[in-house]
């Protein structure tokens, strides 16, 4: 850990140099800003090269490069962890508005904050960490490159830092998911080209001559967000010293360039990059061969096709015209097929293995995620159906849905990733405990439960209030009171955020102690009673 | 199965995949974005659609910033009840000129697309500043830094042509002006010739109720009082723009 203190000045002195030349006031100081920023980065990373915080596992001898990994395990949990605190800040600020602090932590900079914290800090960490993961095991090869290995990894974290500041000190440019302004885009996608060399290289120099399941959703989850990154941002900088942008285009073409973007941003980074680690992590933890190869074939070809339709959807009775709209909804429910070949082919993979749900915490988790992923792309299509979506549209019901999505498949499968991950990574044989994660499922599955329960009955309140109707034909309700009708839902729904937050803590102390070599007295989770339980002969 | 075997040499062939999957996914974009960009008739015809002031787009530029469309639509869908509450069906020529959309996605407060002209300016910034006061009910946080802060936008005439540049029609003289139709339009005292013609239907005046300053106050209000009043509603026909 020899130069682990200046890694960390370097990278604060960057981190303040960016900061200054995004907010500065005249040119020349940003100028000077941006030089000192390059310099002290480039410093940052070479140090960083030779800290070692995460120590070293058997995969230093084994070929494959796995520090990066290591650090990717690290901070998945303090991502996870990160977002879902934001999360309960923001929806404890929904039932008590007393808790905005104007102007840095008002809801609507706390908003974006969480979004991308979640999807991008948690999401995208834990993608990366298992994709690289998974192409060097299943490709029976090291990385392409070590170099551009770290520069990916470190430029993605840099990436996260510059747009979560961004948000709270108010650059946004209005896009939800694709907040991030124009120099911090382009950012990104230096560093996605480069993960897309890096990802495409090592499936080229692998020693398999199959290319294995998991790294198909993998690349198409790459170059798909690559593809749409480059285009939803396209913007015109006021100045090139200056933080603000105006988008390329404008009004209707601009909000389905945006629902495009934002609808497949669920479908490749939040559906397809974690198919590919279900397929990886489920048959290996269940020891069981994925349950149909002709499966993974149609359902991969179909779903990534049928995704890319699926935006206006977004837009229903909006004015995009009505022929983007049917045709948005049309692919919104043929896309509930391959979303559930997707969950047979992971649920089926247990074909034999079933008894592990009982004895397996960890397999329960990955099994409830697919279960959550099959709900979640049941309710998706229905919610799209034109006469559904005018109720459900504006109102907490969306929110709902997003919820048992990013909660329920997102965080339950990255779960089982890391749980899976940690003993390996770090050598050891087995998790710190167990029953904490145990612990975990339960906290984190009740958790959703109540969040989604909470806000179908809160969204589907707010919908129909707003058009009620009297006897004399007048509007019942004013929007005031449809506010005030929420505020008992709200704290329902904070609660249970915050026990799906503890569940994460739970998490990452197991992992911390994990890490630390450390096992937890405590009893197996199944007691043997077998042979009491037979029948009498 | 004569084709999924076939499947085997895209397995084998990690460029394969990824052109395949390229092409793959590209299909629906084109197909459905590309078109907005050439049929005639995606863009309603309509009167009295100009480029935003540069108050105004100072003032869309601070919304923006502070996430308003987190919690706000400008989207009046045409249902009965939205009508009513909000006023006529939000068209797609209102956001012809808005570099980005503003649309939203959620209503945890009420759609904003016609909030403009129904309340005084004074309420608004009452509102703003602690909006418990006179909405009892409402869980929106307090903007009062708003009051406090000067507007800056020294390169306001910037802004316009970055717009500009993107399709938005400001002409030169707009450009030109800028700086000073921005404080014009915020100044009592101020003649307001210039800015009326350039931009019809401006609302002018105080905003915040301090003529002395311009504050990002200011350049919000004006922006929300101008929401969905530019369009001639009367003289629009649906039938002729049926899409």
């Amino acid at each position: 850990m020899k130069n682990l203190g200046w890694t960390i000045v370097l990278g604060l002195a960057a981190l303040a140099a960016v900061l200054a030349a995004a907010f500065g006031q005249d040119q020349l100081y940003q100028t000077h800003a941006w030089i000192l920023a390059g310099v002290t980065a480039i410093g940052a990373i070479i140090m960083l090269r030779q800290v070692g915080v995460a120590g070293e596992g058997p995969g230093d001898k084994t070929g494959y490069m796995d520090d990066p990994i290591r650090y990717g395990v690290i901070l998945t949990t303090f991502w996870g962890v990160v977002g879902f605190l934001v999360g309960v800040v923001a929806a404890l600020q929904l039932a008590f508005p007393e808790l905005n602090i104007e102007p840095y932590l008002n809801f609507g900079r706390v908003r974006p904050l969480h979004t991308s914290a979640v999807i991008f800090a948690f999401g995208g960490t834990a993608l990366i960490t298992s994709s690289l993961y998974v192409v060097q095991r299943t490709c029976q090869t090291r990385v392409l490159s070590d170099n551009l290995t770290w520069f990916v990894f470190w430029g993605y974290q840099l990436f996260i830092v510059l747009a979560a500041t961004g948000y709270l000190l108010g650059s946004t440019q209005g896009r939800e998911y694709a907040e991030p302004e124009w120099y911090v885009d382009l950012w990104l996608t230096i560093v996605w080209v480069g993960y897309l060399v890096l990802f495409m290289g090592t499936l080229i120099k692998r020693k398999e001559p199959h290319i294995y399941v998991a790294n198909w959703f993998y690349l198409a989850f790459i170059f798909t967000i690559a593809l749409l990154h480059v285009v939803n941002n396209l913007s015109m900088p006021v100045s090139l010293l200056g933080s603000k942008s105006y988008s390329a285009f404008a009004g209707v073409q601009d909000a389905l360039t945006q629902w495009w973007y934002g609808h497949n941003a669920v479908g490749f980074f939040l559906t397809a990059g974690f198919l590919g680690m279900m397929y990886y992590f489920m048959p290996k933890q269940a020891n069981r061969p994925v349950y149909s190869y002709r499966l993974s074939i149609i359902h991969f070809w179909s779903l990534i096709f049928m995704y890319i339709w699926a935006g206006p959807h977004h837009l229903h009775y909006t004015a995009l015209p009505d022929w983007a709209q049917t045709l948005g909804m049309v692919f919104s429910i043929m896309l509930w097929m391959p979303s559930w070949g997707g969950m047979i082919n992971g649920l089926m993979t247990l074909s034999g293995a079933w008894d592990k749900i009982r004895t397996d915490p960890i397999i329960r988790m990955m099994v409830i995620a697919v279960a959550f992923y099959g709900m979640s792309t049941f309710e998706g299509p229905m919610m799209s159906i034109k006469a559904v979506n005018g109720l459900s549209h504006y109102t907490d019901w969306t929110i709902g849905h997003v919820h048992s999505g990013a909660l329920g498949w997102v965080g339950m499968i990255s779960f089982g990733m890391v749980y899976f991950l940690v003993p390996r990574l770090w050598n050891r044989k087995q998790l710190y405990s167990l029953r904490m994660v145990n612990w975990h499922f339960w906290l984190a599955t009740l958790g959703i439960v109540v969040y989604a329960a909470v806000m179908w009955v809160s969204g589907i309140t707010q919908g129909l209030m707003w058009r009620e109707y009297d006897a004399e034909g007048f509007l019942v309700y004013s929007f005031a009171e449809s506010v005030a009708a929420l505020k008992p839902y709200y704290i329902l729904r904070a609660i249970g955020g915050a026990m799906y937050l503890a569940g994460g803590l739970v998490m990452a102390y197991n992992v911390w102690m994990t890490i630390k070599g450390k096992t937890r007295d405590e009893k197996p989770i199944v007691v043997a009673h077998a042979a009491s339980a037979q029948p009498a002969e | 199965m004569g084709l999924l075997d076939k499947h085997g040499a895209i397995e084998r062939n990690a460029t394969l995949l990824l052109v395949g999957g390229l092409v793959v996914v590209s299909i629906g974009g084109i197909v459905e974005i590309a078109p907005l960009f050439y049929l005639e008739n995606t863009i309603e015809k309509v009167e009295g659609m100009r480029p935003y002031s540069p108050l105004e787009l100072a003032g869309r530029n601070i919304y923006i910033r502070e996430g308003c469309y987190n919690c706000h639509s400008q989207m009046i869908r045409p249902f009965r009840d939205e009508v009513e509450r909000y006023g006529h069906y939000s068209l797609a020529a209102e956001s012809m000129y808005d570099h980005p959309f503003q649309w939203g996605s959620k209503r945890t407060g009420p759609d904003l697309a016609r909030v403009g002209d129904r309340y005084s300016n004074e309420w608004h910034v009452q509102h703003l500043k602690d909006p418990q006061s006179v909405v009892p009910e409402s869980i929106m946080p307090s903007y009062g830094f708003l009051a406090k802060a000067e507007l800056g936008y020294k390169n306001i005439g910037d802004h316009l042509i970055a717009n500009q540049r993107v399709g938005v029609p400001y002409t030169d003289e707009m450009v030109a002006n800028a700086y000073a139709d921005m404080t014009a339009q915020a100044d009592p005292e101020a003649d307001w010739e210039g800015v009326e013609t350039r931009y019809p239907k401006a609302v002018l005046g105080d905003f915040d109720g301090d003529p002395t300053k311009l504050t990002e106050m200011d350049a919000l209000v004006a922006y929300m009082q101008m929401l969905g009043t530019l369009v001639d509603l009367s003289a629009y026909n649906a039938e002729e723009n049926y899409r």
